[in-house]
């Protein structure tokens, strides 16, 4: 394995209590309602803006990113995975590049067969 | 970093004796678990996307369906699901508080805010019930497919006007002629048609994906009731040990993060 996967602290037999406390003072309260009001804050935009009379391809690649901006911020704030380990991000969130190969396909797919049978 | 500390030599991480991820079994398990979960609703989703590529022509847009609001008498729409993602965000926000104070191991503090969250979840099944309500219940005048074939909604604020897909609208004589000769009218919706566009898909995956999600949400007030329980009782004091806040936590925060993509690929574009 290479050399970044090493870090002093995890040489415990198992995961002691301090280091696991360290992992936590990322997050406070402040943090969190932070987080808070940037997820209420997008959310309003997203739906300010769907009655604008922006392109509808502008609209969609603007939500999907702010989807994605979301998604962010719950994974990696509320369910604590920018606080982990390299090894364990990695290992939770590489799979997902199936889903993005699968939404390529399958799109494409569904959009030929709309146009042949046009 | 005092006696539990093992002899730096060079080893892996893979070597064994310690977790590599720093993170205990049980949560890593819950972690595992969820990536299986979140592939299942990727798939839906997926689904969802591929057969509206394929009808784009014909699907409806959301829009134009899920505009009612309690009290209000016109279309609002997206208001609702909006407030909906506010609830849902507000408990997964309450959720992580009480992981906070789980930390530091606050049992008072710990039981305010997960029992805020299973407020916040029956909140949200509420007005999932609310809405799934009007979607069945539909509009007064329903819709038409006309003998030509076209598929006509009416509007219950402008009586007498058919709206056709994209925008287009007869009304008057014009209206009441077709309508006379129309081979069918659909009120509501369920598995077979709905009056929101001429497809049956539209009400299948509306009742799958968010009632997929909404059992998600419902198994979630289950288990952060449970938990609740055994904070109450003590439990988790007497093993000096909160893990299992954290764990349920996990779980809460996904049902929050699947919403916010249904609300975006189902009620938004």
């Amino acid at each position: 394995m290479s050399e970044e996967f090493i870090s002093p602290d995890i040489h415990h037999e198992h995961v002691s209590h301090e280091s696991e406390e360290k992992a936590h003072e990322g997050l406070n309260t402040k943090v969190i309602w932070k987080v808070f009001w940037i997820l209420l804050g997008v959310t309003v935009f997203e739906v300010s803006i769907s009655f604008t009379s922006v392109p509808k391809t502008i609209l969609l690649y603007t939500f999907i990113a702010l989807t994605i901006v979301k998604a962010y911020y719950i994974v990696g704030y509320f369910m604590h995975m920018k606080f982990e380990k390299i090894p364990m991000q990695w290992s939770i969130l590489l799979p997902f590049v199936l889903i993005v190969y699968l939404i390529f396909i399958l799109i494409y797919e569904g959009t030929a067969l709309g146009l042949i049978t046009l | 970093m005092a006696a539990d500390t093992t002899v730096a030599t060079k080893k892996s991480v893979w070597d064994g004796g310690h977790s590599p991820f720093n993170v205990r079994w049980g949560k890593l398990y819950m972690w595992i678990f969820l990536v299986s979960d979140a592939f299942t609703f990727s798939s839906l989703l997926v689904a969802y996307g591929t057969l509206r590529h394929r009808f784009t022509d014909i699907w409806p847009t959301p829009g134009e369906v899920f505009t009612h609001f309690p009290f209000i008498h016109g279309h609002v729409p997206l208001a609702y699901v909006g407030l909906m993602t506010f609830i849902l965000i507000m408990s997964s926000v309450t959720m992580v508080l009480a992981v906070d104070a789980g930390h530091f191991m606050k049992r008072k503090s710990v039981q305010l805010w997960l029992g805020l969250t299973i407020v916040g979840g029956l909140m949200f099944l509420g007005s999932q019930a609310w809405e799934w309500y009007h979607f069945i219940e539909g509009s007064k005048g329903g819709a038409y497919v006309l003998a030509d074939g076209r598929f006509a909604r009416t509007d219950d604020l402008e009586p007498g006007v058919l709206k056709f897909h994209g925008g287009k609208s007869v009304e008057g004589a014009e209206a009441q002629a077709l309508i006379s000769t129309a081979t069918k009218h659909i009120e509501g919706a369920n598995l077979r048609e709905n009056e929101y566009g001429n497809t049956p898909l539209f009400g299948n995956f509306f009742f799958f994906i968010t009632g997929f999600h909404g059992f998600h949400v419902f198994s979630g007030v289950v288990i952060n009731f449970i938990v609740f329980i055994l904070v109450s009782k003590g439990a988790l004091d007497r093993k000096k040990d909160y893990e299992l806040v954290e764990k349920v936590g996990l779980y809460w925060h996904f049902v929050d993060l699947v919403w916010v993509f249904v609300f975006t690929f189902f009620y938004l574009v």
